[in-house]
């Protein structure tokens, strides 16, 4: 082989290298693209960022000038009415985002783990991974859209149950897959092991995989909640908004941050924009809490499997 | 030989026959989680169907062409709607994959060191965090106040041209377009930064060693390497622009018209419903309403099997590339 190359090289008249070749100017064309290219790239990646400051600095500047103890007591402001707060639709943000969870994490875990350990490379899996894609992709107010024609049209109101049902429709296939993607990346000799010990399946997922993959499995949960607690669409028509607390009587319409925001932001009083500023900075730091929490659980989790393989 | 000794039968032994059954109906219950959240799919866009039927009986095909949307005359068609959605989701994509693209390969290239990018790339995630309602206020209080001088100078200097022939009075299809972009950027970025992630890095080194320079290697190999990540990046955004409601709902003017101008209001399918869904009266109205749900849906679950379809394709593709690979 190296007899092969030299021979080669050997063939051609002795080059004398240039060198000027070698040089990285900016005079050369390829050196001037590639310059330019990168600062055009550079440029671009970093006004992507802006967005995301604007957005912060001004929940910030606007949000935070009614930050107080009253904005967690108190009613919304009437149209033209000074004072106020967001009290109610804090409470019926935790009720629906809860009830969401409730009925999306049970469900979601189970197909997760059926996709996961029980038949993994069955029809059913492959059509029910294809369906949990698709679902990941499905509009928010479609999933509010279902939850009316079922939930709002049996019981004949808007109620807490109805988003509910909408927001589990969406927080359920980022529970199934990230689910099956951290039972997954559990190391098999675990498995196998405990599969050795005379564990059934089942023992196996609860005592050994889950307990294992549990940060994984938190993310995901962490990531649902976050997207529930963000949803506005399928809230405006499953449970539209309240104006006063949630009585005992729960199945009624029941405010919630987001369609708060949304309705404050078309008001002509200032004091009612004042506070779509201020309950969108809540919102934000509920859902950048859920978000930087399973961000930080994901790494821990990444830098465990990695730990594990090695 | 190993003895058996009371300890040891604790801790590995047969499974009783009440654990095995305990197994079963666990497996079961999974099974029966999996087949429903399965047929979800299908039932809602039955009930939808469903629920639209009185509407499709009634106005059939013509519904999809006609422009008129009366409830108080009985009058509806969702033609500006679909143009809007399918305008504005094309914009947002076209501006977000440039964006999107540039930050993906900004981040895997090795531009910056290692701590910038996780920094940049935590900020690009962020940004798919904030919610849509929230985004919706700040393109009212923030994007439409800046774009507004700008635009009205378009418009009186250049007011001849189709794309600038209306001032932006407030709301319109170019902010709507805008804050639709910063929305799906996280998506494009992040599978777009995977699929460049993914290309062979001999491909790169072979790239480099003939002398390419870092763009002519980003621009001759890495990106045509990994174009059909990027495309599955790019109809995923397209899927989830055009079902982004609460800032289009906030920012596109619900205007049913059909307009060649960037800067006039204008309406979407996800933000007809949002803003007419709650004051629906008539069994028809909301029949109507449930038609354009239709429609939605079909075009998104349509654009969204394209894009799983393209991304199991590249997933395929790269297995076959992987087997070429000399085996030492």
């Amino acid at each position: 082989m190296t007899q092969l190359a030299s021979n080669f090289v050997g063939a051609r008249a002795p080059a004398k290298p240039d060198l000027d070749l070698l040089e990285r100017s900016l005079r050369r064309p390829r050196t001037l693209f590639s310059f330019c290219s990168s600062v055009l790239c550079a440029m671009l990646a970093l006004l992507a960022a802006v967005p995301l400051f604007s957005v912060l600095l001004m929940l910030i500047w606007r949000g935070a000038a009614r930050l107080g103890p009253a904005l967690f007591t108190q009613l919304p402001p009437a149209a033209g009415m000074p004072g106020g707060g967001i009290g109610n639709a804090i409470v019926g943000t935790v009720l629906v985002v809860a009830l969401g969870s409730a009925l999306s994490i049970p469900i979601g875990l189970l197909v997760g783990i059926y996709l996961a350990e029980v038949n993994p490379d069955g029809r059913l899996a492959s059509i029910v991974r294809f369906c949990a894609k698709l679902l990941t992709g499905l509009p928010s107010i479609l999933a509010g859209v279902f939850a009316y024609s079922t939930v709002v049209l049996l019981t004949g109101r808007f109620s807490p149950l109805a988003g509910g049902v909408a927001l589990g429709i969406l927080m359920l296939p980022i529970i199934t897959l990230t689910t099956e993607e951290a039972l997954r990346s559990v190391d098999s000799e675990m498995r196998d092991a405990a599969i050795g010990m005379g564990a059934t399946q089942s023992e196996v997922v609860v005592d050994i995989l889950l307990p294992t993959a549990l940060p994984g499995v938190l993310t995901g949960i962490l990531l649902a909640l976050a997207r529930g607690a963000g949803e506005t669409a399928p809230l405006l028509f499953t449970m539209t908004f309240s104006d006063y607390w949630l009585s005992r009587h729960v199945m009624e319409p029941t405010a919630s941050l987001a369609v708060l925001i949304f309705n404050f932001s078309k008001s002509p009083f200032d004091n009612q924009k004042q506070f779509a500023w201020a309950a969108s900075l809540v919102l934000v730091v509920i859902v950048l809490i859920f978000t930087v929490g399973g961000q930080i659980l994901s790494r821990r989790a990444a830098k465990l499997s990695g730990a594990i393989h090695s | 030989m190993i003895e058996s000794t009371p300890d040891s039968e604790r801790i590995a032994r047969a499974p009783t026959p009440r654990e095995l059954r305990a197994d079963r109906a666990f497996k079961w219950a999974t099974r029966i989680c999996a087949t429903l959240s399965g047929v979800l799919v299908a039932l809602i866009v039955i009930l939808i169907t469903r629920q639209a039927m009185p509407a499709i009986l009634k106005y059939g095909p013509h519904f999809v062409v006609s422009k008129k949307w009366d409830a108080g005359k009985g009058q509806f068609g969702i033609l500006p709607e679909i143009f809007g959605t399918l305008v504005s989701s094309a914009m947002g994509v076209g501006a977000a994959g440039v964006f999107g693209v540039a930050t993906a390969v900004f981040l895997t290239e090795e531009f910056i060191p290692r701590w910038l990018e996780n920094a940049l790339q935590s900020v690009i995630t962020l940004l798919a965090a904030i919610p849509s309602v929230v985004y919706g206020l700040w393109g009212i209080f923030v994007v439409i106040p800046a774009l507004r001088p700008p635009c009205n100078w378009l418009h009186s200097h250049f007011g001849w041209f189709p794309l600038f022939s209306t001032p932006l009075l407030s709301v319109g299809l170019l902010p709507a377009s805008l804050v639709l972009m910063i929305m799906i950027l996280p998506t494009v970025t992040a599978i777009s930064r995977d699929a460049i992630a993914a290309v062979d890095p001999l491909l790169r080194e072979a790239a480099f060693g003939m002398g390419a320079t870092r763009w002519e290697t980003i621009l001759g190999v890495t990106l045509p390497a990994s174009r059909r990540g990027i495309y599955g990046s790019l109809v995923l955004g397209l899927g989830r622009a055009m079902g982004e409601t609460m800032a289009l709902a906030m920012l596109v003017g619900s205007a049913n018209v059909i307009s060649p101008s960037l800067f006039s209001p204008a309406d979407t399918l996800a933000a007809l419903l949002a803003n007419k869904f709650p004051e629906a009266a008539s069994p028809l109205d909301l029949g109507a309403l449930m038609y354009a749900a239709l429609v939605l849906s079909a075009l998104t679950l349509l654009v969204n099997v394209a894009g799983e379809l393209v991304m199991r394709q590249r997933v395929t593709r790269g297995a076959a590339v992987s087997t070429m690979e000399p085996t030492k």
